[in-house]
């Protein structure tokens, strides 16, 4: 397959382009967070979404939706990337779909896609339980109790996990942490007893919740997929959000570095303009290289994931590592670049910074994908 | 099933039956490349049976016409062919800057005579062709160089001096820049010519390199008698070919390192520094470094391969080869770099066969030429600057 996008893929990024750029420019954050939304992100830009087939990209044609892959969930992604737009897409339309077209029952997904589709129903996948990324030491437990089971732990960086109608659950329900065996995913009620969502406001005004389970009882026909076997179900689910992070990292960061061009170009110093100084230049250039290349790894994952997905461990880690190792510097070198201007919250560059910081700790940072490509390769 | 996966099946078929086990794996030695010319010998029967075989198919250039004895391959052809010879870690059946370089300018820019006579030649290893580009005061700054070529009816005179020639002292024939114009703005009175090394006039000097070996040559001319139909393109804009040129060299510059037909990087560290017991290398910090590289190793091949998908959209930049040369070039060298710091000591032999006669630490100072040959890095990040990025005064 070629490594561009096709005609479809071009139309449905300029379709989104156009409705993001015009309804949520990064100054559309910056009010959520200045108002301290509760919601944190708009609702009526969600039922936008909707209307243009984006929330039902990935849903299956039969429950409304279009039945598109994760090339065209990364095309979004990256637009969504641009402006830094919160949007529950990634958390609902990306990765609830996911999880529930691949692992649901019939019913499950009759009950859950179409409403998904429709704009009407929010989800969140609730992994980490530590300060980083391991989805294998996932201790929070899931013991058998009557007709079903009881979670007992917590979770943290609940991407949207405080608007959330449907939460999407990692427990053990056998095994030790460490081990992929034992895991299962859980569809639990954010309204069931002891569920207890705090909140939490992060450093890129993006929306976020740690959940506290404390013995919530949730019935067998609330296992999303088979009890004990969930680890295969969710390294594919993660799979899927590393190769979305990716996208968005990769718009990010042709964003912050399309801003600092066009400020060398017009920032004036000793009577130049800044971007005729060869060490800033050079700078730049190299930057551009690395965006380039992240962008060719992120489309090669995504095409990888959609081409079969057991496959794509190694093309996903690569596009996770090399898509957040350049929008770290991307950002770096977009406060830098930007002088005194860059460190003041007036201007728009710190915001691209404190999302890229956040983009680069979801589902694993460059480290933890570095390691990853090092046990496939066996050294 | 598409004419493409009918052809993919029976290219697979083909390079099974028709690639000797022996040209299935990595070049690691200089005579395991075959390079054609007048003065050509096969290493081994395996070598010569590849190259035939490809040659008769086409196969040493697969992308040209088929009527100046290439393939006839279509781009997405082309694409699947490189898939299968890399499946089974294909050798190139032949090499030369004939293939890499002066083809691709005389599809462009050559006339129908130039084409005829020269690219069977190249296409069937029968002549081998040096590139006469840099001299000693015409490095980064090409364009001024001095080399003159003065009219004497219907030939041109040519006097002056090449540097870093490569293989020179093997070749039968040269591409070459020459100073038509003196008088014209430098970019503006240079020409492209052919002529061959034997013509009388023309001498090589090996030049030795810090890894010990040869590759380049100090390349003179002195009144040496070409004619003018020998020009490639319009007298004095040889400066476009000349770009044209670069760029494809660039292309080949950056894609040099052994990428995808050698073993990971990580497991031939292991060989010499060990595996702790849960099969990790067994320096932590060694482990860290090779895992970064191959993260970027990855990552360039698929923007390498996303350059070819854009080139054949028509969706590239003309200087994006460039911004691949910097990046191939300084990766390669990285890999060197951390080959040699996992070899630790073993890889500080120069001589002893033990070490093939210093293999390891002599491809790893000849690498460090990547970034200085076809355009420095610094001249590419200022290309990148310059014409994508468009930053005034560059």
């Amino acid at each position: 397959m070629a490594l561009v996008l096709t005609e479809e893929q071009s139309m449905l990024r300029d379709s989104a382009r156009g409705l993001i750029s015009d309804k949520a420019p990064v100054s559309h954050l910056r009010q959520l967070r200045d108002n301290k939304d509760a919601t944190g992100f708009s609702r009526d830009l969600w039922k936008d979404f909707a209307e243009m087939g984006f929330t039902g990209l990935l849903v299956p044609e039969e429950f409304g939706g279009s039945g598109l892959g994760c090339v065209e969930a990364g095309v979004v992604m990256e637009e969504i990337g641009r402006t830094l737009m919160p949007s529950p897409f990634l958390s609902t339309a990306v990765l609830g779909v996911s999880a529930l077209s691949r692992g649901g029952s019939a019913a499950q997904k009759a009950e859950y896609l179409s409403k998904i589709s429709a704009g009407s129903l929010l989800a969140a996948l609730a992994v980490d339980e530590g300060a980083k990324h391991r989805p294998l030491q996932t201790a929070m437990q899931a013991a058998r109790a009557g007709n079903g089971f009881r979670l007992k732990g917590a979770k943290a960086l609940v991407v949207d996990g405080h608007t959330a109608d449907l939460l999407i659950v990692a427990a053990r329900t056998g095994g030790s942490p460490g081990e992929a065996a034992g895991l299962t995913l859980f569809l639990v009620n954010p309204k069931a007893k002891g569920v207890a969502t705090e909140r939490t406001i992060m450093v890129d005004a993006h929306n976020a919740a740690r959940i506290a389970f404390d013995d919530v009882e949730v019935d067998a026909d609330h296992v999303l997929g088979e009890v004990d076997q969930g680890g295969a179900l969710l390294e594919n689910l993660l799979n899927i959000g590393r190769g979305a992070v990716a996208s968005e990292m990769v718009g990010l960061s042709e964003e912050v570095f399309g801003r600092t061009v066009t400020y060398l170009k017009e920032r004036k110093q000793f009577g130049k303009l800044i971007g005729e100084f060869q060490a800033l230049q050079h700078r730049a250039a190299q930057l551009y290289i690395d965006i380039e290349i992240s962008r060719a790894a992120v489309l090669k994952a995504l095409q990888a994931l959609d081409a079969d997905i057991e496959k794509a461990d190694s093309a996903v880690a690569v596009a996770k590592a090399k898509a957040g190792t350049t929008a770290t510097r991307a950002v770096q070198e977009g406060v830098q670049m930007h002088g005194g201007m860059g460190m003041t919250d007036q201007f728009d560059i710190g915001f691209f910074m404190k999302r890229a910081r956040v983009c680069e700790e979801l589902f694993g940072d460059a480290n933890f994908h570095a390691d990853r490509l090092a046990r496939s390769r066996s050294y | 099933m598409s004419d493409l996966d009918q052809f993919r099946k029976e290219t697979r078929a083909w390079l099974e039956a028709n690639c000797p086990p022996e040209m299935r794996k990595a070049a690691t030695a200089d005579s395991d490349v075959f390079w054609g010319g007048r003065n050509a010998k096969f290493a081994s029967d395996a070598q010569r049976a590849w190259f035939e075989r490809m040659r008769d198919k086409g196969w040493t250039v697969p992308d040209w016409p088929k009527e100046y004895g290439g393939g006839g391959l279509d781009g997405a052809e082309h694409k699947v062919l490189r898939e299968e010879m890399g499946r089974i870690g294909a050798r190139p059946p032949l090499s030369s800057f004939g293939i890499w370089m002066l083809g691709p300018a005389l599809l462009k820019f050559g006339n129908e005579a130039q084409k005829k006579e020269h690219l069977p030649k190249i296409a069937a290893g029968l002549i081998r062709w040096c590139q006469g580009y840099s001299e000693p005061n015409a490095g980064s700054d090409l364009a001024s160089l001095q080399t003159r070529a003065e009219s004497d009816g219907d030939h041109f005179i040519i006097t002056g001096q090449k540097i870093w020639t490569s293989y020179a002292n093997y070749a039968d024939w040269i591409f070459c820049l020459v100073r038509t114009d003196p008088a014209a703005k430098k970019h503006d009175g240079i020409s492209f010519i052919l002529f061959d090394m034997a013509s009388k006039g023309v001498s090589t000097k090996p030049i030795l390199l810090i890894s010990g070996y040869s590759p380049f040559c100090e390349t003179f001319f002195d009144n040496v008698r070409v004619p003018k139909s020998h020009v490639v393109g319009t007298v004095n804009r040889g400066w476009d070919v000349a770009k044209y040129l670069l760029q494809h060299e660039r292309a080949m510059i950056s894609g040099m390192g052994d990428r995808g037909v050698s073993r990971p990087l990580g497991q031939v560290a292991a060989d010499s520094v060990g595996s702790d017991d849960a099969g990790r290398l067994d320096d932590a910090m060694l482990r860290s470094q090779i895992a970064t590289f191959e993260i970027d190793e990855a990552a360039l091949a698929a923007a390498a391969e996303r350059a070819v998908d854009l080139a054949k959209a028509g969706q590239s930049h003309p200087a994006f080869s460039s911004a691949m040369k910097y990046y191939g070039t300084e990766l390669n060298k990285r890999r060197y770099e951390i080959l040699m710091s996992a070899g630790g000591i073993d890889a500080l032999e120069w001589e002893s066969e033990r070490s093939g006669g210093g293999a390891r630490p002599r491809a790893w100072l000849r690498t460090k030429a990547n970034s200085i040959e076809g355009g420095t890095s610094e001249v590419m990040l200022g290309i990148v600057a310059k014409r994508i990025l468009d930053l005034p005064g560059a």
